[in-house]
């Protein structure tokens, strides 16, 4: 599947059709937002069409989307390259770490000039009352709560290695939301969190930053990551992106982060506004009301719900038919169906990306693979719970099997069929928000940004629409349930 | 021709598991007859229906009905001759009397105006009248859906007509209206009729010919004035017994 796309690139790109799009991609945090906007408009100042995926989740979806050729170009840190992604390969080894890299057919731009590396933060207060000055200081205190984000909390060079090198004690170490982490210290839940050196909520939050006096925290120097084939692709793209090198130090960067999420300045016009003044490269910023940004939104949301529905009906109702009628098949279908909807839904996305690649697709496929289980239940319940003196009646006419599946037996559980297909397209509708993380669009967009930039009003952007096509979804149903089902099958009456 | 049985059973068993349903059997079904099959619950009444159009297939032995082998190939066609009401009448609740009626004659393609027509006189036939046809069966009364089982079984004007205790769900009232209703319809239409049922009054009213099964097999057949006359056997004579005897006051 994926082959013949890729011959079919080729053979459009040989026939000399236009080049198609420098696709940037960027991980789902702030400061990797902002830069993935400056590299896409750069990029573009350099001659090339260019469209920027935001925020599409974590480092392992990124890597793979830009082997996979779904992204051109993403900005990325050495030290997560090194410890991550091209394991023996020490951080400050430039040429060592362009040389691994080569071998996965990518090219490290020039450092952009900021070392944004872990630490670990405490509210100014709390610090000085138990004199906290350095990562050792946490020795002597136990009982203090930490809130690590999951990726710092279960890589090799995050907490397991920081808690042996310094001997740290404590007990209270919770996964959560790097973002979240900034509300649970305000709130009083934790006291200890990990924070980027180039953090705005340094400041903002009057935290305390330790010092890693043991030198144990590596070298992350922001770099741009792209396809070595983008130099022959998009050579002045490459040229724009390789001109970015040194030009951005760790105080501007906290100062791009911090416009953005305290002065709620979108990352677009903040990489706009930079590019321009320190940089001398105007880019245009397109200005769209919430309106249209909603609008937006509801039409990849629905389009993601519909698709995978539609799919999912058309599989799921036949495989319950078939396994309504051989208990052996039944048993193994429901039993594979089960263990697809065990699986979360962010590893399933994940998982999905060398095959689908980034975008509606994954998102699609994840939505369809989680309908199915309903379908299926509710189409054998509904097939096996029809009367026996109603199966002879029917065979007792002389319609063959065929007929009386369609004529008979689909009607008499379609209530039941009716039911599961709601059960999926409500769960559909919520479980969609996911798709933002692999750059599907939808509600989950403005939810994510929201909760990235700790700004209530953004995730009720998403968050209000969902919960009313939810509800939208349940009304639509029973419409649907009035006109299909005739009046003595329906519940209830 | 009418010589000829309309279904015959040789040496038939059906078992369900190693239980022993009905058989082994062997009894000739007279043509344009109404045979009355007899007998206690549980004896294999239905099972011999069952039999008769190909709804299960023998164990053993040979079952052929309008003189042709009850096969796979066959039963298809042959159940299309063959109407077929059980009680409470089988009536698909997802479509109305007039939908339940003129099913399969839809799905055959027949001309939509013979089919109305057919309806209309098959009404008549049954004593329904036609402001019913557009309930569902939930909408009707249990005598009301019987005559509709019955326009049913008969839409296809089939050769023989098999009825599992089409009474057995109505109360007294309804069911002896009935009762002469549909002594009227199989006069009428002189077929070959097979009815189930386990009362003795029923089958004095019904029947030409009666079987009386027990275990799965013949106890005795012939007229009823035939099986009360000379009883075959203890269980015979019980049987009929049982019924006729007023009940022994409290
Ligand atoms: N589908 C079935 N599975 C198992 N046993 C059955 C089945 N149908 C009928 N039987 C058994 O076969 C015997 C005859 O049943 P049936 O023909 O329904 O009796 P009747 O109609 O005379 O009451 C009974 O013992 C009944 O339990
Ligand atoms: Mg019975």
């Amino acid at each position: 599947m994926r082959g013949s796309w890729a011959a079919l690139l080729a053979g459009c790109v040989a026939l000399g059709c236009a080049p198609r799009a420098v696709r940037v991609g960027s991980k789902n945090f702030t400061e990797g937002v902002i830069l993935g906007e400056v590299a896409a408009r750069a990029c573009a100042t350099g001659g090339a069409t260019t469209e920027h995926r935001r925020q599409l989740g974590g480092t392992a979806v990124l890597w793979r989307a830009l082997r996979a050729g779904e992204i051109d170009v993403y900005p990325e840190y050495t030290g997560t390259l090194a410890a991550e992604l091209l394991r023996g390969v020490d951080a400050r080894d430039l040429a060592g770490m362009r040389r691994a890299l080569a071998r996965e057919g990518v090219a490290m731009s020039a450092p952009l000039g900021f070392n944004n590396t872990y630490a670990l933060g405490v509210p100014e207060p709390l610090a000085a009352a138990r004199g906290l000055r350095t990562l050792g200081d946490l020795r002597g205190h136990p009982g203090l709560a930490l809130g690590l984000s999951h990726e710092f909390l279960d890589r090799a060079d995050g907490w397991p290695g920081l808690r042996a090198r310094y001997g740290l004690p404590q007990r209270d170490v919770r996964g959560m939301d790097h973002d979240l982490a900034y509300r649970a210290l305000s709130a009083g839940a934790i006291q200890v969190t990990d924070l980027y050196t180039t953090d705005a909520e340094i400041a903002w939050h009057h935290l305390r930053v330790l010092a890693d006096d043991r030198a144990y925290f590596p070298e992350y120097s922001a770099v741009l990551l792209y396809r070595a084939d983008l130099a022959r692709r998009a050579p002045g793209c490459v040229r724009a992106l390789e001109s970015l090198g040194g030009s951005l130090d760790a105080a501007t960067m906290i100062d791009l982060n911090d416009r953005v999420k305290r002065r709620r300045r979108t990352e677009s016009a903040v990489a706009a506004a930079w590019l321009e003044e320190h940089r001398g490269l105007r880019t245009a910023v397109a200005a769209e009301g919430r309106a249209a940004r909603v609008w937006l939104r509801t039409r990849e949301h629905i389009a993601m719900v519909l698709a995978s529905l539609l799919a999912a009906v058309l599989c799921a109702v036949p495989l319950g038919v078939a396994a309504a009628r051989r208990p052996r098949l039944g048993a193994l279908v429901l039993g594979a169906a089960g263990v697809l909807q065990t699986v979360p839904s962010l590893a399933l996305l994940v998982l999905l990306i060398p095959v689908l690649g980034i975008g509606a697709a994954p998102a699609v496929a994840a939505l369809f693979l989680y309908s199915l289980l309903p379908i299926v239940q509710n189409t054998v319940a509904g097939l096996r719970g029809i009367a026996p003196s109603l199966r002879e009646s029917a065979e007792a006419l002389g319609l063959p099997p065929s007929a009386r599946l369609r004529l008979v037996e689909l009607p008499l559980a379609l209530p039941s069929i009716l039911a599961g297909v709601k059960t999926a397209a409500v769960i559909n509708v919520g479980t969609a928000t996911l798709g933002a993380m692999v750059g599907a669009g939808g509600y989950g967009q403005p939810i994510l940004r929201g909760i990235r930039l700790d700004s209530t009003a953004t995730i009720m952007e998403g968050a209000l629409p969902a919960a009313a096509l939810a509800l939208l979804t349940q009304a639509l149903f029973a419409l649907i349930e009035r006109a299909a089902v005739p009046r003595p099958l329906r519940g209830g009456r | 021709m009418s010589d000829l049985p309309a279904a015959s059973l040789a040496g038939v068993t059906k078992r369900y598991g190693d239980e022993v349903a009905l058989g082994p059997i062997d009894l000739d079904v007279p043509a344009n007859r109404t045979t009355v099959l007899l007998g206690p619950s549980g004896c294999g009444k239905s099972t011999l229906l069952r039999l008769l159009n190909g709804l299960i297939a023998p164990d053993a032995g040979a079952v052929r009905v309008l003189g042709a082998a009850v096969t796979p190939a066959s039963v298809e066609g042959l159940r299309r001759r063959v109407g077929y009401v059980i009680q409470e009448g089988g009536l698909f609740p997802h479509l109305t009397a007039r939908g339940n009626v003129t099913l399969l004659a839809r799905w055959l393609r027949r001309p939509p105006a013979e089919v109305d027509a057919r309806v209309v006189e098959l009404a008549a036939l049954a004593r329904l009248p036609t402001a019913l046809l557009d309930r569902h069966p939930g909408e009707l009364s249990g005598g009301q859906r019987q005559r509709v089982a019955l326009m049913r079984a008969l839409m296809l004007d089939p050769e023989m007509l098999l009825l599992d205790e089409p009474l057995g769900a109505l109360d007294p009232m309804v069911r002896a209206e009935l009762q002469r209703d549909l002594r009227g319809v199989f006069r009428a239409l002189g077929k070959t009729v097979v009815l189930v049922t386990h009362d003795l009054r029923e089958a004095r009213h019904f029947g030409d010919l009666v079987v009386l099964l027990r275990d799965g097999r013949v106890a005795q057949q012939g007229t009823l004035a035939m099986l009360e006359g000379a009883p075959a056997d203890g269980f015979v004579r019980d049987f009929l017994g049982a019924q006729t005897d007023p009940p022994a006051g409290p």
